[in-house]
């Protein structure tokens, strides 16, 4: 009997909390979009912010009120899925280029040998405002994985070989996440082909020939023999440091070849 | 005994240089002279390689309002302008002199006519203090120029002159009390003229009874200058510190001290003061206390600007063995060294040389919420909490809890049984602030 | 040349370290520990090692299995967790209750909340708790044969057969106790019954005056327990004396309600917070089914830091100042 009436009660407790609930939630129940809950669907919720809103939210709200799809693009999904979202909002879909990060420096220590040692959080927006970073280079990177915290999708590690970043392009999505947070601009988006590898000089440092030789043993030292030897004239070179122009590379390899500091790599998505 | 309300921690003193006399440095053969010596705008060069030039003469104007001109400290030949690394390792552009070594000149000496001071009005001394070079000699290199010159409406009471050095290991300021307190106290009457303070006070640890007698001795004769004594707590010497523990008055959070209607300056300052309006001498030169436990001579020298640091820590007997960190300042607030290839600012107070064994950190634990971080903040914020929205990347947030009040004392670090690095979090925060600010 | 070693300022440390504090309350516990084993003899030194061995067995199998992380047994806070627990526990409790007791507290007061620094409750007091909802028979026969305090001059000796604490035998009573029944200095050197760590006031007290002497802890905890615990205490016409003396109120005022973790940060948020905690105590005591509310108040309390955190801060130095001007 006692057994009864305690299912009882407790039902009776359960159905009371039931009714309440469903009150409250027809209540405050706000209306929105159903075309916004289908696109975040298609997003990849990383919130990266790589399309320049807020989060993904806020891309799905962009989405389901735009009158067209020019300038709006998830780094995050391929063009199928940006198909898919124009499809639910009724627009037509306009193709954008896929961007990837490279990084733009390669020493390892034995390129540079630590002069001092960092004592202090892991953190390379710390170090770089702190002091000139443990190799003599001012300019490369600093190994703290600013950049991996950064990366929403996990693209990012630190090589354990050389302690360098290192890209997985098939999960990069190209949102700029590390661009923002690498504190010495190491960073770069360039466009994704799959058909030709990409080539960049893997170097950011400023110095003339002489000190930036005596720094490191991959820096580039302006010394425009890439230019020479480039049939589209791709590399430029400013304050002692080249720089290529992906709009006009074509991936011949010529300049890595010729490059005599190894600065400049190539590497196929 | 005057101090501060709020916080603070007691560090042992490690003033192992105290009552050593000050010492001449021979002349280096080559001086390096960083462009950017104060906060503002770097200098410009005056001089080009090649040209010659004399001790004292101007080498670099100020690069803009708040800036201040450069000097050369000897006689000798502009070698090049090139960039130099500033000791955290930054490259920087300098004018590299080279010492005429046979005749290296020093600071001119001529004596201005006493009845020619006396006529002086308070612009001419402020422009003669800005044509000087003059800048905050306690660390900051804030040009005194700026200091000096009050903001519109503004109207000074009290000039206050920090004598506290509440950071262990540093004497210069010391020393040069006990040596020239007569010339302090005249740059304090020269800088109450320039500000039209009616009253000077000069603040002194209690740890210092030889300079807090020197200075009572000599400003004993006028009586609207004061020597106080005052409790030996770090951060006494922190401007709105000491001002609080002087005159009661309370510096309003993101106000400057001229809220309250004080100057606070540095006793090298009006030291330098002294000398720029009296004897015509341009700041080419200070005391720096070159002190660590295992330096075979440590002391407080005269030290050129542009001197290299390892030429200085060469003087006291060379780098020892187990050094493991040197740090350009105190070890409270002072920045670790990172290359000896640099050479001497006029912000640079102090060089301490610490062995292996004391420059490693601690290894960190978790938060304990002790709350000796949040009891020991003179600024009375909140240091374990600031450093958690660092950590989280909360700007916003961490500026609505006051982080940019924080004066980067140290003392959380420094008190945190955890020994978690709460300060660098805070300083990334700030600076994330400042950035955001900018923007 | 040797490589320099670069990094933030401070470059100087104040040398203290959790493993000195956690050390240092363990320190000033030994002298209540000696009372204990005086009083109770030899059961009271069983109960606090089968305790502390619990406790640190617990938190190492549980860092080396389940967090895997490096073993943080050797701070001490397990230490700590296991003595205060076995403190809060009659001499007399089978060994297999006590071991209960310490991996609850490891466990779940402590390690579920990701280890030192985590917690809301003080760990010993969860684990207190949950052996005396557990076990209230167990949690409350004392010994028969220690001398009670209240024996010699009190005529009501009731309970004395299965030996009473002096609360138990004022909730019964319901009597407002008078001074003249108890003698307060059998009472402050441990002649009466309870658990182990509450019994020898004055030792407490060393352990007391031993942290603030080291500086690791302030005073704002202790005295603001004390202080509103004897207000309320008097307020409702009781002894104040009698009220902080019986029970576990010393020893929660200064072992358990000053506990880093557990304890707001600010000194302003601390006197609240003690204030409460006294004050609820004397709540209990008078008005409650329980003899003693002690460790009750103190997981209260412990509750409410993150909110007294959130609204008790610090005053910034000039932020009047700058109200006025703006």
């Amino acid at each position: 009997m006692e057994i009864t009436i305690s299912i009882i009660v407790l039902g009776a407790i359960g159905l009371i909390a039931a009714v309440l609930l469903y009150l409250a939630a027809k209540k405050f129940y706000v209306y929105e979009d159903p075309k916004i809950g289908e696109i975040e669907e298609i997003l990849p919720g990383a919130n990266c912010g790589g399309c320049g809103l807020s989060g993904c939210h806020a891309f799905a709200v962009e989405c389901a009120n735009a009158t067209t799809m020019e300038g709006l693009n998830c780094a995050g999904i391929d063009d199928a899925g940006m198909k898919k979202i124009a499809d639910i909002v009724g627009l037509t879909p306009v193709e954008t280029e896929k961007r990837v990060a490279i990084i733009k420096c390669s020493a390892s220590c034995e390129n540079r040998d630590p002069q001092n040692h960092y004592d202090g959080v892991r953190s390379c927006a710390i170090e770089a405002a702190l002091y000139q970073g443990e190799s003599d280079c001012i300019y490369g990177c600093l190994g703290c994985g600013d950049c991996v915290k950064a990366c929403p999708f996990g693209a990012m590690t630190i090589n354990t070989g050389d302690a360098l970043p290192k890209v997985d392009r098939e999960k990069c999505t190209g949102c700029g996440k590390c661009v923002e947070a690498c504190p010495r601009g190491l960073c770069e988006l360039v466009p994704a082909h799959h058909d030709r590898p990409i080539v960049w000089v893997a170097c950011a440092n400023k110095d003339r020939g002489p000190i930036a030789m005596k720094e490191c043993g991959v820096a580039c030292i302006g010394c425009t023999k890439c230019r020479k030897v480039c049939p589209v004239q791709a590399p430029e070179i400013v304050s002692f440091l080249a720089h290529i122009d992906q709009s006009k590379c074509t991936s011949c390899g010529e300049c890595v070849k010729a490059c005599p500091r190894h600065s400049i790599v190539s590497s196929s998505i | 005994m005057k101090t501060f309300r709020k916080g603070g921690v007691h560090p042992p003193e490690y003033k192992l240089t105290a009552g050593r006399p000050i010492l001449g440095m021979p002349v280096p053969a080559e001086l390096r002279i960083m462009l950017s010596q104060s906060i503002g705008a770097p200098s410009r060069p005056v001089v080009k390689a090649g040209d010659s030039v004399s001790a004292g003469q101007i080498i670099a104007e100020a690069g803009g309002f708040v800036g201040a001109p450069i000097h050369s400290p000897v006689n000798g030949t502009v070698r090049k302008l090139e960039p130099t690394r500033t000791p955290q390792g930054i490259w920087q552009d300098s004018i590299v002199i080279a010492t005429d070594m046979g005749n290296p000149g020093s600071a001119s000496d001529t004596r201005r006519p006493e009845d020619e001071i006396m006529g002086l009005t308070p612009k001419e001394i402020v422009s003669i203090v800005g044509e000087a070079g003059i800048v905050g000699l306690g660390g900051a290199a804030f040009p005194t120029r700026v200091k000096l010159t009050l903001p519109e409406g503004k109207t000074a009471s009290t000039v206050i002159i920090n004598g506290a050095e509440c950071e262990p290991c540093l004497t210069c300021d010391d020393a040069l009390m006990r040596a020239e307190a007569d010339k302090i106290v005249a740059g304090t009457l020269l800088i109450m003229k320039a500000t039209g303070a009616p009253e000077g006070i000069i603040g002194i640890e209690e740890n210092k009874p030889e300079a807090i007698a020197a200075m009572k001795e000599a400003a004993q004769e006028y009586a609207n200058i004061r020597v106080e004594k005052l409790k030996k707590k770090y951060p006494q010497g922190g401007e709105k510190q000491l001002i609080y523990a002087l005159t009661g008055k309370t510096v309003p959070a993101g106000g400057l001290p001229i809220e309250t209607g004080c100057i606070v300056d540095n006793v090298a300052t009006a030291y330098a003061i002294h000398d720029a309006v009296c004897n015509r001498q341009n700041l080419t030169e200070r005391v720096v206390t070159v002190t660590g436990p295992d330096l075979k001579n440590p002391g407080n020298f005269i030290v050129r600007n542009g001197t290299p640091l390892s030429e200085i820590i060469d003087y006291a007997g060379g780098l020892p063995e187990n050094t493991g960190k040197v740090i350009a300042g105190g070890p409270m607030m002072g920045r670790a060294i990172s290359t000896l290839e640099s050479s001497a600012t006029k912000g640079l107070s102090g060089i301490v040389v610490l062995p292996k064994a004391d420059s490693q950190r601690h290894k960190e634990g978790p938060c304990i919420r002790c709350g000796r971080c949040v009891a020991g903040c003179p600024m009375g914020l909140e240091p374990y909490l600031l450093m958690t929205l660092a950590d989280n990347a909360m700007w916003n947030d961490m500026a609505a809890h006051d982080a940019l009040s924080c004066l980067e004392c140290g003392c959380c670090s420094y008190i945190c049984p955890a020994s978690r690095p709460i300060l660098d979090l805070i300083k990334l925060g700030k600076q994330e602030l400042r950035k955001k600010k900018q923007k | 040349m040797n490589k320099l070693t670069v990094s933030l300022s401070p470059h100087i440390h104040s040398g203290g370290s959790i493993d000195r504090c956690m050390w240092n309350v363990v320190i000033a516990m030994i002298p209540a520990l000696g009372v204990a084993i005086y009083t109770f003899g030899l059961p009271a030194l069983y109960v606090t090692l089968i305790s502390v061995a619990t406790c640190l067995l617990t938190e190492w199998a549980i860092t080396r299995y389940m967090l895997r992380r490096p073993s943080t047994i050797s701070n001490g806070s397990a230490l700590i967790t296991g003595m205060l627990l076995a403190f809060n526990l009659p001499s007399i409790l089978p060994w297999w209750m006590v071991v209960i007791g310490g991996v609850v507290a490891i466990g779940i007061g402590k390690m579920s909340f990701g280890g030192l620094g985590g917690n809301i409750w003080n760990p010993a007091l969860v684990g207190r708790v949950f052996l005396l909802l557990s076990f209230p028979a167990a949690m409350t026969t004392w010994p028969a044969d220690v001398p009670s305090a209240f024996d010699a001059t009190s005529k009501a000796t009731a309970n004395a057969s299965t030996g009473a604490t002096l609360l138990t035998h004022l909730n019964d009573t319901k009597a407002a106790p008078s001074l003249a029944d108890y003698d307060l200095l059998d009472m402050a050197i441990g002649h009466m019954n309870g658990s182990l760590g509450e019994v020898g006031g004055i030792a407490i007290l060393i352990g007391l005056v031993y942290l603030l002497a080291t500086k690791t802890i302030t005073w704002h905890i202790p005295v603001s327990v004390l202080g509103s615990a004897a207000l309320f205490s008097w307020a409702f016409g009781g002894n104040p004396l009698l009220d902080i003396f019986a029970g576990g109120l010393l020893l929660g005022a200064v072992f358990m309600a000053t506990d880093y973790v557990t304890s707001p940060m600010t000194h302003k948020g601390q006197l609240i917070f003690g204030f409460m905690i006294g004050f609820i105590t004397i709540i209990i005591r008078r008005f409650g089914a329980y003899p003693e509310g002690m460790s009750f108040a103190i997981l209260l309390m412990n509750s409410f830091v993150p909110l007294i955190n959130r609204y008790c801060h610090p005053s910034v130095f000039g932020a009047k100042e700058r109200r006025a001007m703006a």
